[in-house]
């Protein structure tokens, strides 16, 4: 099954695979250096094989709180579960979403649109744990986050930016787990404006000083512990962090150089600008992107809110697949929509709905991906608890690790020697593409 | 962060050094002695000579034992020790592992001053009665016991139940009579904030049995018995069936309106897989599984709940995993690193106290005196291996670096977490000990920064306490941070302000900006490489900037050693 599901989703990433030809390798190359603009323009086909050639990125859009599948990928108007949610028709024959989704519907079939996914974890800091991981919490083990494992399997040669960068404040924010701390990701608060702490406190002079002092100190440190501090990592750790603060590659955070066309079909918030640096991530060469959206634990006042959430994700989210595409970059990238569950059929005296991790809904598009279908239904009068053709959480992981041509069931050792498969789960076949 | 609201209005953030003179201005009146002024000062002690009265006190025969086992292990690996560590660096450790922030600059002064033998030891004493020993302790084991998760009644039951693990700790309560309350108390999660280590497994009004039973076994004994929640133990002896009984202890708790109750007709009651407890009668599948404890079945209490005979299980004094895990848990609060790794998996006590065995050395003495902690933490830190330096010949190799550690050759380097970090900085802004009863400065700065400060310098302890390497995230944070800047800056209430434009000279300010950071004077080669950066500056202030911040970067400032 795995072998030939990775052979289904095209070679493995750059420095793994066979020796490529000349041209290849300058293509891979431009490509990983994020030049895929400078790269010539090809026909369709050929662009998609460029796709499965190039390195792959993992870009996840996390709606946090819990996103009503109700309000937003699986509506069920006029029905009992249904509430006042209107639903639009799509490109996509037959499949509705909510009426809140206007430019997504034009987009839904660069999708697979997956509406019976089920989880355990009804809490909210356990349930993102679930999802973002594949895994339940385990007190003896942190499991690595699908971004981390992206960051740590997908080569990133050149890239002087962190491999893991997570856009927007997220309570819970992903860790790299027993991957190390070092595949944690880079955050940034506020995207838009350069990432934090990354300019001196200090001019140039004065920067100069302190960093030749802090070399005599460190120095002096390793007198009698040379080895031992060497293995701190410190310095290298330091020297990265000095190398990011001069690197031209952080123009990638810097929207300056963007159209207000551009910025404005993405929309005039946080999220949009998010939207926009993550697609500038992943032209840079950036493996792994994560970008939180805020807002969606409803339990009160569900369908007020999820509204005013959809104004924020619905041009942000048509842009960004947009974008990827017509830079010829959603071949090589994943891009996961979801959150850590949905919401209960039943709406609560407050207008609200509570936790439903059984049965919700997520996108999943891009590198890959067989795009353009709906997997699984839920009951539209809400009776009936589990929905049909029903997605388990761990499948969910290992089709995406699968789809980033990343061998999902390798064991790897924790810092204790305890193996542990990147992912527990069995690809879904039906989600990933047949043949390149 | 939520600011306080007062009607339509929000009181505005406060900015730090606003905050700081406000509190320093409270406390000049107090301050009459200045630290910077000089006094008479003993001479710092040469290493080796009074460390300690180790020889008359009344834990010396444990002591010299562990010493004794140690010298053997290093004589086996053909190793030296390394040389004692420097009275200073003594101090810094103590400092760091107890109370989780550094030594101010006034009580540097005042250990120095104090000449007579066994200074550090009377150090020792002064900081395990002070109250942010207890509040740094409480801290660490709570990590352990109820976990790090951030839902928001989770954060305030921790809260609850850490301020008093702390006032237990103060009041040198008993850890066997800690424990015992933890397990078995009953009530409100707001007045019996024990209850607290059962609340943390409640969930939507149901209470997880099987996640309490492993946190007792991990945390209490030092043994993964809830691998065999799945399947049976892959090293260990653990069975399925005793994880289960082990979790049946805890069928009888339930949440109700006057909090957490102990309910006798509930039962343990597995269905096809899944963990229910109910209240009995039941029909239908399933099996009812009573409480049974997978060793040292004698010990179990009799008469009480389910609860209240697993906690006199757990606590029994034949019970030696339950001192082994402490002392093994302490040995790693003080050390860095704690003696066996994975702190949560140890390997089983053989039949008899193995003389040969640290753990079992330490868990005796530990059980024969009161299960006393800080007697236990006395002990710990009288042994030669606590009093070594952290420099070693040895060291220069990756090889030599392997056989020191397994050898406890020298003070093993270790990370500090991330509340050391934050409460060695704060620390190091003013230059008199800040009050733990008038810690508003603190307080106020850990309110407004310490939760932006975390959030961007995240984890540094992975979930079993071995510390990780640094991230880039955290450099960055560390150099170029809001907190950082504000620590650095020269005002006339930081201690760099107040260096610069009291000292005497550049030699006194170079001195002092290491003592306050380092708690060490700087070597002269390091004085002759470092005073540049005051005489090269444009003014005082900012070459005292210049050296804080190249101290608060230097791998010495974020790792123990």
């Amino acid at each position: 099954m795995s072998s030939r599901l990775r052979r289904a989703v095209g070679p493995r990433p750059m420095g793994i695979g066979s020796a490529p030809t000349e041209r290849r390798s300058v293509l891979l190359a431009a490509a990983s250096l994020g030049l895929s603009f400078a790269l010539p323009a090809l026909p369709a086909r050929a662009a998609r094989r460029r796709g499965l050639e190039r390195p792959r990125s993992l870009l996840v859009v996390w709606l946090a709180g819990g996103p009503s599948q109700l309000e937003t990928f699986d509506p069920h108007p006029g029905h009992a579960a249904g509430g006042p949610t209107q639903a639009i028709a799509t490109v996509v024959p037959g499949v509705v979403i909510a009426a809140d989704y206007p430019r997504l519907a034009e987009v839904l079939d660069r999708f697979a649109l997956v509406r019976s996914l089920v989880s355990k974890e009804g809490d909210h800091e356990r349930g993102q744990y679930a999802v973002k991981t594949g895994y339940r919490p385990d007190p003896t083990a942190i499991h690595p986050a699908l971004g981390a494992i992206a960051a740590h399997q997908l080569p990133a040669p050149g890239l002087e930016l962190p491999r893991f960068i997570a856009l927007g404040g997220a309570e819970f924010p992903s860790r790299g787990g027993y991957l190390g701390n070092e595949l944690d990701p880079y955050r940034v608060f506020a995207p838009g404006q350069k990432g934090q702490n990354l300019v001196p406190h200090v001019p140039a002079d004065r920067q100069t000083r302190r960093l030749g002092a802090l070399d005599s100190l460190t120095r002096s440190f390793e007198a009698g512990r040379g080895a031992a501090v060497r293995r701190t990592f410190h310095e290298h750790t330091l020297r990265d962090a000095l190398t990011l603060m001069d690197s031209q590659q952080l123009a990638a955070f810097d929207l300056d150089g963007e159209s207000e066309a551009v910025k404005a079909r993405y929309g005039d918030s946080d999220f949009g600008r998010g939207c926009l640096v993550a697609r500038r991530l992943v032209e840079a060469g950036v493996r792994s992107v994560e970008i939180t959206l805020q807002g969606f634990d409803t339990h009160a006042r569900n369908f007020a809110g999820h509204s005013a959430q959809a104004r924020l994700l619905d041009p942000a989210l048509a842009a960004l697949v947009g974008d990827l595409e017509d830079r010829d970059l959603l071949d090589s990238t994943v891009v996961l929509v979801m959150g850590e569950f949905g919401r209960t059929p039943s709406i609560n005296p407050l207008d609200g709905r509570d936790h439903w991790p059984h049965g919700f809904s997520c996108l999943l598009g891009g590198a890959g991906i067989a795009t353009g279908q709906v997997i699984g239904s839920t009951d539209p009068d809400g009776v009936a608890k589990h929905p049909a053709d029903p997605v388990e959480i761990p499948d969910l992981s290992a089709t995406v690790l699968a789809a980033l041509g990343i061998d999902f069931a390798r064991e790897v050792a924790t810092p204790v020697g305890r193996p542990m498969k990147l992912s527990a789960g069995t690809p879904l076949a039906r989600l990933l593409c047949g043949e390149a | 962060m939520p600011l306080p609201r007062f009607g339509r209005f929000t009181l505005p953030r406060p900015t730090l050094p606003a905050v700081a003179l406000v509190v320093l201005s409270l406390l000049v009146g107090a301050a009459a002695s200045d630290p910077l002024a000089v006094r008479r000062r003993a001479q710092p002690p040469s290493p080796g000579t009074d460390r300690s009265s180790g020889g008359t006190l009344p834990t010396a025969a444990t002591v010299a034992a562990i010493d004794r086992l140690l010298a053997e292990r290093r004589s086996v690996a053909e190793l030296e020790a390394a040389a004692a560590a420097d009275e200073l660096a003594l101090l810094r450790r103590l400092w760091l592992a107890l109370a989780a922030t550094l030594p101010s600059l006034e009580e540097i002064r005042s250990f120095e001053a104090d000449s007579a033998p066994g200074a550090i030891d009377r150090a020792l004493a002064a900081l395990l009665a002070d109250r942010r020993t207890a509040d740094a302790l409480a801290r660490r084991l709570a990590a352990a016991l109820v976990g790090d998760e951030k839902g928001q009644f989770i954060v305030f039951r921790r809260d609850r139940f850490t301020t008093w693990l702390a006032d237990q700790i103060a009041a040198n309560r008993p850890w066997d009579g800690i424990v015992r309350e933890m397990v078995a108390a009953r009530g409100l999660w707001t007045d019996m904030p024990a209850v607290n280590f059962v609340t943390q497994a409640a969930a939507d009004g149901v209470i997880d049995a099987d996640k309490l039973a492993g946190r007792v076994s991990r945390v209490f004994l030092g043994a993964r018995i809830d691998c065999a929640q799945c399947h049976d133990h892959p090293f260990a002896a653990w069975r399925q069936g005793e994880f289960e009984g082990l979790a049946a202890c805890f069928a009888q708790a339930r949440l109700s309106p006057v909090g957490i109750e102990d309910d006798p007709r509930r039962v343990h009651r597995i269905e096809r897989g899944s963990v229910a407890a109910v209240a009995t009668p039941v029909t239908g599948e399933g099996r009812n599984v009573p409480p049974r404890v997978p060793f040292g079945r004698e010990w179990f209490g009799t008469g009480g709940t389910h609860r209240e005979n697993l906690a006199a299980w757990v606590v029994h004094r034949d019970n030696r995993r339950f001192d082994r895990a402490i002392v093994n848990r302490m040995w790693g609060i003080l050390f860095g690193r704690a003696w066996h790794e994975p702190i949560e998996d140890l390997p089983d006590p053989g039949p008899e106290t193995n003389p040969d065995d640290l753990l079992d050395l330490l868990a005796a003495d530990f059980r024969d005196h009161g299960r006393d902690l800080r007697r236990l933490i006395t002990v710990i830190t009288a042994t030669e291996a606590f009093r070594l330096a952290s420099t070693h010949p040895a060291l220069d190799s990756d090889e030599g670096c392997d056989r020191v550690a397994a050898a406890w050759g020298a003070f093993p380097l270790s990370r500090l977490a991330p509340d050391q970090v934050i409460g060695a900085m704060v620390a190091t802004t003013s230059l008199q000990t800040i009050p733990r009863d008038s810690h508003l400065l603190t307080r106020t700065i850990r309110f407004f920064r310490e939760t932006d400060y975390l959030r961007e310098y995240g984890q540094v302890v992975d979930s079993q306490g071995g510390a990780l390497p640094a991230t880039i995230p955290q450099a960055l944070v560390q150099m170029n941070g809001k907190l950082a800047r504000e620590m650095v800056e020269a005002n006339a209430v930081t201690s760099t302000g107040r260096i610069a434009g009291m000292a005497r000279d550049d030699v006194a300010r170079l001195e002092l900006a290491f003592l306050v950071a380092l708690t060490r004077r700087p070597t002269s080669e390091e004085r002759e490489l470092l005073l540049p950066l005051l005489t090269r500056a444009d003014t005082k202030g900012r070459g005292v900037e210049d050296v804080m911040w190249t101290l608060f970067n230097c791998p010495e400032f974020s790792w123990n050693h």
